[in-house]
């Protein structure tokens, strides 16, 4: 890069407009303001962010973690599309303007912040998400591990990456229009332990979990899912899976 | 006044925090957990590359065992470990992974027959055993005789952080998230819960328990260039120093993790280097075997990190608008193997640095990742001084990594922690009963309501992120990877300075709920404190061990350092810690002092080590007979939970 192009890349000035709300404060009403940050080498979404709350707007609400990609803390709408911003680069956006918007279908905390963790919570208990195996309390620690096969225990592993930001709740078109309806991440949950030889449930176990229209059968298969998931997860394969299976119950 | 009762409070839903949780709850003690936010964003998630555990089922891990991973951690500990502890640690060790197996972790499995693997730059072909089939593989890691190194893929945290939470759901225990415990309710040398502010509405609720564990965490947050989360900033670690009565042990403990990418401080796993990836300077020279013809990329951490940087202070160095740095190349492992062993770390090279690793070199440079001190406790998890309060994970100095931690023992710590410790906790539990007077939860209460409704109300002040970005940067220039008098004297006083400024922070948002730049004005003076904690053990401490390298003192000195920096805030109006010191007792170790292996042996030797050396000769002659378990009975008998003595199971070699 030449030292023009490196001038010229610190000093554009991005424009970031961002919903304001904070359900805490009485009477406060949902609006869009606009920050300018100017542009630095590099720079993602979670370091202007940063940069707006140290600098011009202390009461600015949203939520890193790790702010490496990997703990799902910050997904957020990005110029219309649910992602994680802490891994999204500005340069990305070649007209300087973006806007920020909290992840639809989960309690709002404040301005980006949303509720995840309870909704996860809620996903996790309404699936029974752990191995169920009367046995697994008993295992004696002193002996060899169970055996699994290779293969199997990376196709699980392949299933498990999800991070539970949430993204796949707020693309989908089926969870907007009914309340109940399990999404992408709980069905990823389900098939991770579906090929889990250590989870000993059965089919009509799933099917007690899945088998309606707020489970497997509701999908509209418009696949938001599969196109925002920010891990490339597998969700249509899995979906139409489960779905495959859950037909065969009964 | 809220005032929340139960038996077990942890503060932090991280794997050691959640797993103290669970073991109390299965013998019966009910358990809240206190988080910043969900459980699985904890930063254990963000562990990569694997948890070490002496399975040793894969063919390079043949005749690995309890002794080898003793070995490799007091080694890579340079002394400076709790060698009871370690002793604990390595014997349970191959229970949780067993447990967590059981629990639902995919573990990455041996797969019989031929595989080609890098060794040392080069493709070579082993052959696991068909007995060895299905069981738990491992991988080459630094600083161990062994591949010793259990993995799932390079997202080993996460899975094991997910099988952990989805444990702890399934026994309905309690994770009250968005929750920041800002002080310890104790008195007369007993802890009895926390006053924790709700980030959301912003109220102060009293937690009142019978045990209090902390397992925040480090306090990698304190750098400015640091591989950690955002949230890894140590509070759990001041609460416990602003009692005056707990004590924070050899916070001077930091270690550089040799591979961060360039400018912004993310890792990427060791795993980079036990695959067999290599460092290469600015003329694409591999380096490393000039100064560590041994160990070479694989020498322990601390010792990578610091021939990185000297390399770099010859001048040879890649030059970046962020500042030197150096090459790690996993090019020549293939496409293959990076896309399914290290497919995070090939992630954040694409999306943070716009670089493929499968054909480009990812720039990286030794930068903070592990805190090594932290809240000393007995082996038992407990404070010495404070009953009640326990702590583990990275949050405490168990003291099982002194002053340099093994990559892979630190998700091991925490599990293997979570399950020892967890059980000292419910053993308080069943001994101690909840005896509060309600106006010791006002005290503290009103206290703390005191200090934020000051806050809140101050005109002009000092503003928190300045604060913090000045300490960030002292820390980073003068207490890092090398150190030396001038230095460190000179971050003590601007330290000092900063703490004084501290105490006149003001708000420019001036709400009590949900609020940011409040959450930041609590923290950072705490954080300050730590931060002079670090600095001024480390100006005291006149020698090198492990991760501590001291310019003008470069020897290891057994002889008037082999102890334990133990740290006090006694007094509030103080404006800095108070030091004792900790002596280790030579004549109970397993392992007397002796050489790493690394660089030239400069080591001022303690008298006694020579004694003991022939002490413990004497013992093996005395004892023909005695095998490795019995031997090490002798040597130093310790104390583990009974449900944890047994000896552990290998495929070959049974339970020998």
């Amino acid at each position: 890069m030449s030292d023009q192009e490196i001038k010229n890349e610190q000093e554009r000035v991005l424009k970031f407009n961002i919903l304001r709300f904070n359900p805490q404060v009485k009477g406060d009403t949902p609006v869009m303001k606009t920050y300018d940050v100017t542009e630095a080498p590099g720079m993602t979404i979670f370091i202007a962010l940063n940069d707006i709350r140290e600098n011009q707007e202390p009461s600015l609400q949203f939520d890193f973690i790790c702010r490496a990609g990997i703990c799902g803390s910050c997904g957020m709408v990005i110029n219309g599309s649910p992602d994680l911003a802490c891994r999204t680069l500005t340069s990305k956006f070649p007209d300087g303007e973006i806007t920020l918007l909290p992840l639809p279908g989960f309690e709002l905390i404040g301005d980006l912040s949303v509720n995840t963790g309870k909704f996860m919570r809620g996903m996790t208990e309404r699936v029974e998400g752990w191995v169920h195996d009367d046995m697994a309390e008993h295992v004696d620690l002193d002996r060899l591990e169970e055996r699994m096969d290779p293969d199997v225990a990376d196709d699980i592993y392949e299933l498990e990456r999800c991070v539970e930001c949430g993204c796949c709740i707020s693309a989908c078109a089926t969870k907007r229009m009914r309340e109940g309806f399990l999404g992408a991440v709980g069905f990823m949950r389900l098939a991770r332990y579906y090929l889990d030889p250590r989870d000993k449930r059965t089919d009509s176990d799933y099917y007690e979990l899945i088998g309606d229209d707020d489970g497997v059968f509701g999908c509209m298969t418009l696949l938001g899912c599969q196109d925002y998931c920010p891990k490339d997860l597998p969700h249509q394969t899995q979906i139409a899976f489960l779905r495959k299976k859950m037909a065969l119950v009964k | 006044m809220k005032v929340i009762y139960t038996d077990s409070l942890v503060i932090g839903g991280g794997l050691a925090g959640l797993r103290i949780a669970i073991a109390a709850k299965q013998r019966g003690y009910d358990s809240i957990i206190l988080s910043l936010m969900p459980a699985k964003r904890s930063h254990s998630a963000a562990a990569q590359g694997g948890m070490q555990a002496s399975l040793g089922a894969g063919i390079k891990g043949e005749g690995d065992d309890e002794e080898i991973h003793f070995e490799d951690t007091v080694k890579g500990s340079d002394w400076g470990c709790d060698q009871d502890v370690a002793r604990m640690f390595v014997n349970t060790a191959p229970k949780a992974i067993r447990q967590l197996t059981a629990w639902g972790v995919p573990w990455s499995r041996v797969n019989k027959g031929d595989r080609d693997v890098i060794i040392n730059g080069k493709k070579v072909t082993i052959t696991e055993k068909n007995e060895a089939h299905g069981l738990i593989t491992s991988r080459d890691f630094g600083g161990t005789k062994k591949w010793r190194t259990c993995y799932t893929s390079d997202g080993t945290g996460h899975t094991m952080l997910y099988a952990m939470d989805n444990k702890a759901i399934e026994l309905e225990i309690p994770v009250h998230e968005r929750k920041e415990a800002i002080a310890l309710i104790h008195e007369d040398g007993v802890c009895h819960g926390a006053v924790v502010r709700d980030l959301i509405t912003g109220e102060l609720i009293a937690y009142v328990a019978r045990a209090t564990t902390i397992a925040t965490g480090g306090y990698g947050r304190l750098y400015s260039v640091t591989t950690n989360a955002v949230i890894s900033e140590g509070i759990g670690n001041a609460i416990a120093l602003e009692t005056g009565v707990a004590c924070l042990g050899n916070m001077e403990a930091v270690q550089f993790h040799p591979t961060a990418i360039v400018p912004v401080g993310i890792l990427t796993t060791e795993g980079c280097r036990g695959d067999g990836g290599l460092l290469l300077d600015k003329d694409g020279y591999r380096f490393m075997p000039d100064y560590e013809p041994g160990k070479k990329e694989l020498a322990s951490r601390d010792v990578v990190s610091r021939r990185m940087t000297e390399h770099m202070r010859k001048g040879k160095g890649v030059s970046s608008r962020y500042g030197d740095h150096l090459w790690l190349d996993i090019t020549l492992l293939g496409r293959k193997h990076i896309e399914k062993n290290l497919r995070e770390v090939k992630e954040i090279c694409e999306y943070f640095l716009g670089v493929d690793p499968v054909t480009d070199y990812i720039p990286v440079r030794p930068t903070q990742h592990y805190s090594m001190g932290g809240i000393r406790t007995k082996a038992t998890g407990e404070s010495p001084t404070l009953k009640g309060l326990f702590s583990a994970g990275e949050a405490a100095c168990w003291d099982m990594h002194g002053f340099n931690r093994l990559g892979g023992n630190s998700v091991a710590e925490t599990v293997v922690a979570g399950m020892i410790v967890g059980e000292y906790v419910a053993d308080h539990c069943q001994n101690n009963s909840l005896n509060i007077n309600t106006k010791l939860i006002e005290k503290f209460m009103d206290q703390e309501t005191a200090k934020i409704s000051t806050l809140l109300k101050r005109e002009r002040g000092e503003n928190p992120y300045e604060l913090k970005k000045e300490m960030q940067q002292i820390m980073m220039d003068k207490v890092g990877i090398f150190r030396n008098e001038t230095d460190l004297v000179q971050a003590v006083e601007e330290l000092k300075v900063l703490h004084q400024r501290s105490k006149n922070v003001a708000l420019r948002n001036k709400i009590s709920s949900s609020n940011p730049e409040l959450v930041e004005a609590i923290r950072v003076p705490k954080m300050i404190k730590l931060a002079q904690c670090v600095a001024y053990g480390a100006m005291l401490r006149k020698e090198s061990r492990g991760a501590h390298a001291r310019e003008d003192f470069p020897e290891r000195n057994d002889r008037d350092w082999l102890k334990r920096t133990l740290t006090y805030w006694k007094d509030d109006n103080n404006d800095l810690p108070e030091v004792e010191y900790e002596a280790l007792d030579v004549m109970k170790m397993e392992m007397p002092p002796g050489s790493r292996g690394y660089g030239v042996d400069q080591t001022i030797h303690h008298p006694d080590t020579e004694q003991r050396v022939a002490q413990m000769e004497e013992i093996k002659k005395e004892n023909p007979g005695a095998d490795r378990f019995e031997l090490q009975r002798l040597f130093n008998p310790i104390e583990i939970p009974e449900k944890f003595r047994g000896k552990n199971e290998r495929i070959g070699r049974g339970f020998k």
